[in-house]
């Protein structure tokens, strides 16, 4: 079973949520953590296990044969994305602003623009007792998410089966990367606050969620600052509301010192418990 | 000489526009034949990627032997100019086109290569 | 006019109730212009009035004519992005995961594709509370190009603090590293950096200032709830000297900031002690330094 955690707005909380759900879960079940926020990935911060692999992640980007071209033109009037173009006799690539539609490379009618292999970024899995962990990280001044997104995701389906519950740590917003990290999952998890901001981007979240025809469910985050909107809200769309974590400051300290909390706070621990119920209660349903 | 501005306008006294990749207009001066004229280069306000390569490119195709303009081509449009035989004045971001071109013959302009 | 754009890498660090508080003290001063297309939210404290508002079309997405296809199939065998699949024996276009390459159009045979401009969000110029202009967006769900709406936003601000003879333009930035945090900093003179003094706050700062650097662009930070965790607020301040980043304030951990966004205030108007000082001083030293540059 996939179960994405995600959120309209940032710092409510996925990455708490994410890593003390899925450390309390691997103590009774086969569970494998994915840290999907590849522009900023936090997870690893808190799981500090033992690296079992890394791979380098590529994407395609096409490179200039001189030899072969005959200069017709075609590469740079197809390429949406202004990533070919041609200078007098030269033609130059930036990779950065290339999608690896392929079409320049395919539609050229000499073969000089092959797609090679350029790195895009890093995987790795880690192990930490029972719970396995993948993150992958972005390189700085890559621009594009989606891509090592949609090829981690790929990673985790073929090296872990139907047994594991998979749980994704998403990227913040609503725009391509959440839509990437989302889309296969099972069941979302939105986090939300209080707060006029959170309920905001909520809806926004929300929204997605019901574009993408996805069973969902809220947890709100520092239960108790702010006011009783995104409760209303809930109540009056018929969201199911899994759970209210405490506002307390002991669980900030904690984060700001890549602690898990569940094992220092029980009331905590118990949330995440009844968290935990309601995932293994899903899966025993089957949704889907 | 053939000789290149980003600007603001299309006249002599336009203002520069310091910004190489979104500049508003490309003026060319050709002093051989003592004419101005110019390419408009305000869609590229709409591109959020790729601006410099795109005004580089733009740019190209004039053929100019020199390029007057403020801040200095950013890394990209660098490359694509590194193409071009092509002598680079910044600093001019504050003048009037008819200034930028006054100082660039006084040699008051700073060659970025 | 010089652009200060304010980022922070990690969200939920405080980010836009400092923004919107800079664009309260700026006052008639400046242009606001909230480039978080994704999840614009600083509307919530400026009150805009929405005085104009305009559709936003970016890229272009594949639309298949059913009447002209003849099921060759070629369109989905070149599609890198699975957005062609085949539902009720039709090809037909999944909206969300086209990528807008034209590749499908190029190899149709039968002429049955066209190449849409879809319409993204919106964007809006508002009068605000604070007695300035701003300029914001929405971006619709799922879109693409989030980059391009941002950098329509930013240009947007700076055409009417040309126009009216402003001295800043104050940007609120998209969080991350990808590319509408590159359309946020293209451009800006000043950057200020919020973070907070927590293991992922300072490991995001790290990453994003990488980019900031890649731009050249001088740049400040402000540690908001400094008082959480001593030890890596000590850890963030050294970096701020490796790095020579300017080191603005700190602002302790104190709900206040919660409380006054419930209201829809900004922090400067609801507190009238500490943290109003601190704020005011920040905008003060974040203005000088502009100016130098």
């Amino acid at each position: 079973m996939k179960i994405a955690i995600a959120s309209g707005k940032g710092g409510t909380g996925k990455t708490t949520l994410s890593v003390n759900l899925a450390s309390f879960l691997a103590e009774s079940r086969k569970v494998v953590l994915c840290d999907l926020d590849v522009e900023e990935p936090n997870s690893g911060l808190f799981i500090k296990g033992k690296l079992i692999h890394r791979e380098d992640k590529f994407k395609m980007i096409p490179e200039w044969e001189k030899d072969r071209c005959t200069l017709c033109g075609h590469c740079h009037k197809v390429c949406n994305f202004h990533a070919v173009i041609q200078l007098g006799d030269q033609i130059m690539v930036f990779p950065e602003l290339c999608h690896s539609c392929y079409a320049c490379s395919e539609l050229c009618p000499v073969d000089a623009l092959p797609m090679i292999p350029q790195k895009m970024g890093e995987l790795k899995q880690f192990k930490k007792e029972e719970l396995s962990f993948v993150e992958s990280r972005l390189d700085i001044g890559q621009e594009q998410a989606v891509p090592l997104i949609a090829q981690t995701l790929e990673y985790l389906d073929k090296n872990f089966d139907d047994d594991f519950i998979k749980l994704y740590d998403a990227p913040p917003g609503t725009s391509c990367p959440v839509i990437e990290a989302t889309k296969d999952a099972d069941f979302v998890i939105l986090i939300t606050e209080p707060t006029p901001f959170g309920l905001h981007d909520l809806k926004l979240a929300v929204d997605t969620m019901r574009e993408l025809k996805k069973d969902f469910g809220i947890i709100v985050n520092r239960h108790g600052i702010g006011n009783n909107d995104v409760l209303t809200y809930c109540q009056k769309e018929n969201i199911p509301v899994l759970s209210k974590l405490l506002n307390d400051r002991r669980v900030a300290e904690l984060y700001s010192r890549g602690n898990l909390i569940y094992q220092k706070i029980p009331e905590f621990k118990k949330q995440i418990e009844n968290i935990a119920d309601y995932i293994l209660k899903l899966q025993k349903e089957g949704i889907r | 000489m053939k000789i290149a501005f980003t600007t603001k306008g299309i006249e002599w006294n336009s203002m520069m526009d310091p910004r190489f990749g979104r500049t508003e207009f490309i003026a060319l001066y050709d002093e051989e034949k003592d004419e101005l004229t110019n390419v408009d280069n305000r869609s590229i306000e709409s591109v959020a990627h790729g601006a410099g390569p795109q005004t580089a490119q733009k740019l190209f195709d004039l053929k100019p032997d020199v390029l007057i303009t403020g801040n200095g081509p950013g890394g990209n449009a660098g490359r694509v100019l590194a193409q071009a035989n092509l002598k680079i004045f910044i600093g001019a971001g504050n003048m009037t086109v008819k200034e930028a071109y006054d100082a660039y013959k006084k040699g008051e302009l700073k060659n970025s290569k | 006019m010089k652009e200060i754009v304010i980022i922070s890498g990690k969200g939920g660090t405080g980010k836009t109730s400092i923004t919107a508080s800079f664009a309260m003290l700026g006052g008639k001063d400046i242009v606001v212009a909230d480039c978080d297309v994704d999840a614009a939210d600083m509307h919530l404290l400026m009150q805009p009035d929405w005085e104009r508002s305009e559709d936003f079309y970016s890229g272009v997405i594949a639309e298949i004519d059913q009447e002209k296809c003849i099921k060759c199939g070629k369109c989905a065998d070149v599609c890198r992005f699975n957005a062609i699949p085949i539902i009720d024996e039709k090809y037909v276009v999944n909206t969300l995961n086209c990528e807008g390459c034209s590749y499908c159009f190029h190899v149709c045979p039968a002429d049955a594709i066209s190449m849409n401009e879809q319409n993204v969000g919106e964007w809006y110029i508002s009068n605000t509370k604070a007695d300035n202009v701003m300029v914001h967006a929405r971006l619709g769900i799922g879109a693409e190009n989030s980059g391009k709406l941002v950098a329509k936003v930013k240009n947007e601000a700076k055409r009417i603090a040309d126009e009216t003879d402003k001295q800043f333009i104050v940007v609120d930035g998209s969080p991350g590293i990808g590319c509408p945090v590159v359309s946020s900093l293209s451009g800006a003179d000043f950057v200020v950096l919020v973070t907070e003094p927590t293991v992922s706050g300072l490991h995001d700062l790290k990453r994003v200032y990488e980019l900031v650097k890649k731009f050249n662009i001088p740049a400040g930070c402000i540690i908001n709830k400094a008082d959480l965790n001593t030890k890596v607020a000590q850890q963030v301040e050294k970096f701020l000297k490796k790095e020579k980043i300017t080191y603005i304030a700190d602002l302790p951990y104190d709900e206040t900031f919660t409380k006054a966004m419930t209201k829809g205030q900004t922090i400067v108007e609801y507190d009238d002690t500490n943290l109003k000082n601190i704020v005011v001083n920040s905008w003060e030293k974040i203005k000088e330094h502009t100016n130098k540059i």
